[in-house]
C-alpha cells in the first residue's frame, strides 16, 4: 500500500512517496509523475518513507526519463533507504536516474 | 524447514506473499538488505505469474513453498495452472531499449536473475513450476 502526496513549489514539484510500491500500487506513482510532468516543472521525489519498490515501480521512473529529457526538465530522487537504493543499483539505475541523499541537495540540483 | 502459502491470483495479494517470505527468512540470519532482495525476487515471479500466466484471475491460485536448509540454501517453488512461460524464448532487453521505448515492464525477470542463484521453469502434470534457489554463504 502506498500514499503519495504532491506539493507545488515555486520552481519544482515535490512528490512524497510513503509505503510500498509494487505491481498493484505502481499506477498511483505513475499518475503522480504524469501529473507533475504536465505542469512542466522540475520534479523532486522524496523517497525517505518508501519501504519497498518492485520492478513495476522502477519501471514507472524509467518510463518517464525520455519525456523529462525531451521537456528539458529534471527528475531527482532523494532520501532512499539503503535497502531500496540497493534495488535501484542492482539494475545500475544510479547511472541514469539522478539520486541524492537530502532534499536540499535535490533543490540545489534542479 | 518448510513453509507453504496458497493465494488467489490477485495483485493485492502480493503484500501477503512478501510477508510470508519475510517470516520464513527470519530464521536465516541474513541481513536486512539481503532479505529485502530475496523478498523482491519472489514478489517479481509471483507478480509475473499472476499477471501474465493467470490474467489476474482471483479464481486461479498460486502455491508457494519455501524450503530452508540451514546454512546451505533456500528453495522457493511457485506453482500455478496458468499459461506456461518459456524462459528459453525470453530475450533480456537492454536498459537502453527499455529507456528509449518508454516501457514500464521488462525489469522483473532481470532483477530475479541477478538476485537468485538459480531460476528454472518446468511443467508437471497440469502445473507450471518456477523454482528459485539462493545459496546461503556463511563463513564457518
Amino acid at each position: 500500500m502506498v500514499e503519495i502526496s504532491t506539493k507545488e513549489e515555486a520552481d519544482y514539484c515535490l512528490i512524497e512517496v510513503n509505503g510500498e510500491v509494487d505491481a498493484s500500487s505502481s499506477i498511483e506513482l505513475d499518475d503522480a509523475i504524469k501529473a507533475a510532468l504536465e505542469k512542466k516543472l522540475n520534479l523532486l521525489i522524496d523517497l525517505q518513507k518508501l519501504d519497498y519498490i518492485s520492478s513495476a515501480g522502477l519501471g514507472v521512473f524509467i518510463s518517464y526519463l525520455e519525456e523529462f529529457k525531451e521537456n528539458e526538465r529534471k527528475m531527482i530522487l532523494f532520501g532512499l533507504q539503503p535497502k531500496v537504493r540497493e534495488v535501484f543499483e542492482i539494475l545500475g539505475l544510479q547511472h541514469i536516474i539522478k539520486m541524492v541523499d537530502t532534499k536540499s541537495e535535490g533543490i540545489d540540483a534542479v | 524447514m518448510q513453509y507453504k502459502l496458497s493465494i488467489p491470483c490477485s495483485k493485492s495479494n502480493l503484500e501477503k506473499v512478501r510477508n510470508f517470505v519475510s517470516e520464513a527468512l527470519n530464521d536465516t540470519q541474513l541481513e536486512e538488505v539481503e532479505c529485502h532482495k530475496i523478498i523482491l525476487a519472489v514478489d517479481e515471479v509471483c507478480a509475473n505469474m499472476m499477471i501474465h500466466s493467470n490474467g489476474c484471475n482471483p479464481s486461479k491460485k498460486l502455491d508457494i513453498s519455501i524450503e530452508h536448509v540451514p546454512f546451505k540454501q533456500l528453495e522457493f517453488i511457485i506453482r500455478d495452472t496458468g499459461k506456461y512461460f518459456d524462459i528459453k524464448g525470453y530475450h533480456e532487453p537492454s536498459m537502453q531499449e527499455i529507456v528509449s521505448s518508454k516501457r514500464k515492464g521488462g525489469l522483473g525477470l532481470i532483477l530475479v536473475k541477478r538476485i537468485m542463484d538459480g531460476i528454472e521453469f518446468s511443467t508437471e502434470k497440469n502445473y507450471n513450476i518456477c523454482k528459485l534457489t539462493k545459496k546461503l554463504n556463511f563463513e564457518v
